[in-house]
């Protein structure tokens, strides 16, 4: 025997492909085995270990980390890994609370973007990552305003790309966070959008939308980003959406969101557009909010749950959990099954499942004289605020006509358009686009369905929508 | 023993305390000897893996802390590791977050968020592991394939030039830059523990290699042919390091300075 011990573990060896070992080692210490392994690995053996000197560069080289020199009759070094816990963080299962609300309670005059950053605020987020685009520039602002004074964090990045993503990052900080952008950004930001689906990381992302394609006219309105909200990332999630006709709904649609956000796990959209983002007009605040917040259990499998709908909990970084966030198809630990098609279908069902089979809880939406309606107009965000002059001006002359005003645009409430389009002879379906929505409200019901498309980079007045209702004139 | 730079614990230690799993790297790949290199710097600097967050993006150079770190690791999109991390930093100041990644991951796709980084001084470590084109999707030509180089998008040589990522992020401001090489493991380990012990935003440049793509098609420039493949890069990159002392002395015409540069200097400086 040497003065040193040289131990090379064949399991961990990658054979003589590598023999970096044996090129490495000045004494010759290292051969190749006579047999390889059931894998047709040949891995290195310890031919010659009296010869060696201890310079240790076969230890250092080892990309296994499958080689260690020790001097002879050294003590043994015991392999636990002690020391190296991080913190036990006692089981919290979250769940709805009662907040006080920031802004005073009472009638304010804010803008709706001013509102949404206001909304986010109260509904506990602290952390905005974001990137100048008109027309959501005033969300920003107002969050590098205000979010400093209640401890949150504001970072301008350098691109929309970015924004989300530190967005996401902060998530599984455990901090609730936000971010805003337009169409343009919007693009950018899909597949971070789509890493949030597959993460199961809760955040909000504003798009006020503006007229497109491309860079369109940006401080127009427009709703030409439905089908995008839903589809634009790859793989096809479901993602839930929610569209404000008003400065007080930019305040209570953004709570929605977050806890929706955190209560399913997901990303949740507002898809706002300039009008209502521009807009000033009164907001009331209640004394407080209802608020949810995520179950943080490091405990438990983070990842999966047994039920095909459920929604795990959420450990934060550094509270100890060693978590494995990845996009990759994950089990329910977070452990890469890329070539697995149960984990693969598994987790792609589930992650549609807590959404699709908790319809009751995310599916909003209003109606203005639907009872006896003969016909029956279909309209979101600002849109609908046309659409609601022009339903009750046609009431008054007699028509009986009613409104559906979708609060919640994906997944879409098909059930909901069902059941009012009901009886109806027909179905009207005012957008600031070429037809999004409209082809989801077809598929909803076997009443004639009928576009009201209009994309100008002009609100629809309410006019136009009136003349349809009175003389089916849908004219420019 | 003779090394006095020797790691306190033991490898099959180190194994036990900062690993999960064996990689599934190729043989002589390269980003191995960084992990070795890796968890001893970290083991002597004391950092403490229930309190780091690993961010990595997509490549083989991404999957060196995930899954393999036994810590939080945040695995994600291709290119934009730097950004998710400044997401964890800025809201988690007391967790050490380091990203690793490779060439194409945290330069080529995803160079904007690096010199972002850099200019902010975000207090994060960032490794970034140069094997000199794209490894996992098969070999194509990257932002830090030299000149000349056969890669499987550049079959008669890469007609543009490359970056120098010790100058890219000095330029862009970052207050510590090193570059070291696998082929030293000595100075890497050594330069790995300096880096984690910095205060701010720290840009580490890491000469890997990759046998599998890279020393398949350029397989011609390595003299040594009775070495291993993985070997004869390793001799080719030790021989055309060059440390910054010395190269200050005789000059680094046709090498490749490794050493660490700190805020205050030229960005030009050698
Ligand atoms: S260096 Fe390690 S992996 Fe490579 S041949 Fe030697 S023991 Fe095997
Ligand atoms: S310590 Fe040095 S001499 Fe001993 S086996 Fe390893 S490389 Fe060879
Ligand atoms: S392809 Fe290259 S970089 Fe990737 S594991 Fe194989 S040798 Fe390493
Ligand atoms: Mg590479």
């Amino acid at each position: 025997m040497g003065k040193f011990k040289v131990e090379l573990d064949e399991a961990l060896c990658k054979g003589r492909a590598c023999a970096i070992c044996q090129n490495a080692c000045p004494q010759e210490v290292f051969a190749v085995s006579d047999q390889p392994t059931p894998q047709g690995v040949w891995p290195l053996r310890v031919a010659s270990p009296e010869e060696c000197i201890g310079c240790r560069r076969c230890e250092l080289f080892c990309p296994e980390l499958a080689i260690s020199v020790q001097e002879a009759g050294g003590r043994e070094q015991e392999a636990r890994g002690e020391g190296q816990e991080g913190p036990v963080v006692a089981p919290d299962y979250g769940g709805w609370t009662t907040v006080p609300s920031r802004l005073s309670a009472g009638v304010h005059f804010l803008s709706g973007n001013e509102a949404c950053a206001e909304g986010a605020l109260v509904a506990g987020c602290r952390f905005y990552g974001g990137y100048p685009i008109t027309p959501s520039s005033e969300i920003m602002v107002h969050m590098a305003h205000r979010l400093p004074e209640v401890g949150g964090t504001f970072v301008q990045m350098e691109d929309e790309i970015a924004s989300l993503c530190a967005v996401i990052g902060a998530s599984w900080s455990g901090i609730k966070s936000m971010t805003a952008t337009s169409g343009p950004g919007f693009s950018l930001m899909m597949e971070s959008l789509g890493y949030a689906v597959m993460t199961e990381t809760p955040c909000v992302i504003v798009n006020v939308q503006r007229a497109g394609p491309s860079t369109g006219q940006a401080s127009r309105p427009a709703q030409g980003d439905v089908m995008q909200a839903r589809w634009g990332t790859h793989g096809g999630p479901e993602i839930i959406t929610l569209a404000p006709w008003s400065v007080q709904e930019m305040y209570d649609l953004t709570i929605r969101a977050f806890n929706l956000a955190e209560r399913f796990r997901v990303p949740v959209i507002v898809l706002a557009d300039e009008i209502v983002g521009h807009l000033y007009e009164t907001l009331t605040i209640e004394p407080e909010i209802r608020c949810f917040n995520r179950a943080r259990w490091p405990q438990d499998s983070p990842f999966g749950t047994e039920a095909d709908d459920g929604v795990p909990p959420m450990p934060a970084f550094g509270e100890g959990a060693r978590l494995l966030v990845t996009g990759s198809t994950h089990d329910a630990r977070g452990i890469r099954r890329t070539t697995d098609p149960q984990t693969q279908e598994r987790l792609v069902r589930r992650l549609a499942n807590k959404l699709l089979a908790h319809r009751d809880e995310i599916d909003d939406w209003e109606t203005h004289f639907t009872a006896d309606a003969e016909r029956l107009v279909v309209a979101y965000g600002s849109v609908a605020r046309s659409a609601l002059w022009a339903v009750q001006e046609a009431r008054r002359r007699g028509q009986r006509v009613g409104l559906l005003r979708l609060k919640s645009l994906w997944p879409f409430p098909d059930e909901i358009v069902t059941r009012y389009a009901g009886d109806c002879r027909e179905v009207v379906v005012p957008e600031m686009n070429l037809g999004q929505v409209v082809r989801e409200v077809e598929r909803c019901t076997a009443a004639r369905v009928t576009p009201l498309p209009q994309t100008n980079g002009e609100i629809i007045d309410p006019r136009r929508i009136l003349g349809y209702l009175l003389e089916g004139r849908w004219e420019r | 023993m003779n090394d006095k730079t020797a790691a306190k614990s033991s490898t099959p230690l180190l194994r036990a305390r900062y690993l999960r799993q064996p990689t599934p790297f190729c043989a002589g790949c390269g980003h191995g000897i960084f992990i070795n290199a890796f968890l001893r710097a970290a083991d002597e600097a004391g950092l403490d893996f229930g309190r780091t967050v690993f961010v990595s993006g997509i490549g083989c150079g991404a999957w060196v802390p995930s899954p393999h770190f036994l810590a939080d690791t945040l695995h994600v999109i291709h290119g934009r590791a730097i950004a998710f991390a400044t997401g964890v930093k800025l809201t988690r100041p007391e967790l050490e977050v380091v990203v690793i990644s490779g060439d194409g991951d945290l330069t080529t796709i995803g160079g904007n968020h690096l010199i972002h980084a850099a200019r902010r001084n975000l207090p994060i470590k960032v490794f970034c592991l140069n094997n000199w084109l794209f490894g996992m999707t098969g070999g194509q030509v990257s932002a830090t394939t030299p000149p000349g180089a056969i890669t499987a998008t550049t079959p008669s040589g890469n007609p543009h030039r490359s970056f120098d990522l010790v100058k890219l992020a000095r330029g862009a401001g970052a207050p510590y830059v090193a570059r070291w090489s696998v082929a030293r493991p000595r100075w890497l380990r050594q330069g790995i523990e300096t880096a984690l012990r910095e205060p701010g935003f720290a840009f580490v440049e890491v000469l890997s290699i990759c046998p599998t793509q890279y020393g398949r098609a350029n397989r011609g420039q390595w003299a040594d042919k009775e070495a291993s493949l993985p070997w004869a890069m390793l001799s080719w990159q030790e021989t055309h390091c060059i440390s910054r002392r010395k190269a200050q002395k005789e000059g680094a015409e046709g090498k490749i300075v490794v050493g660490e540069w700190r805020e205050g200097e030229e960005p030009w400086d050698v």
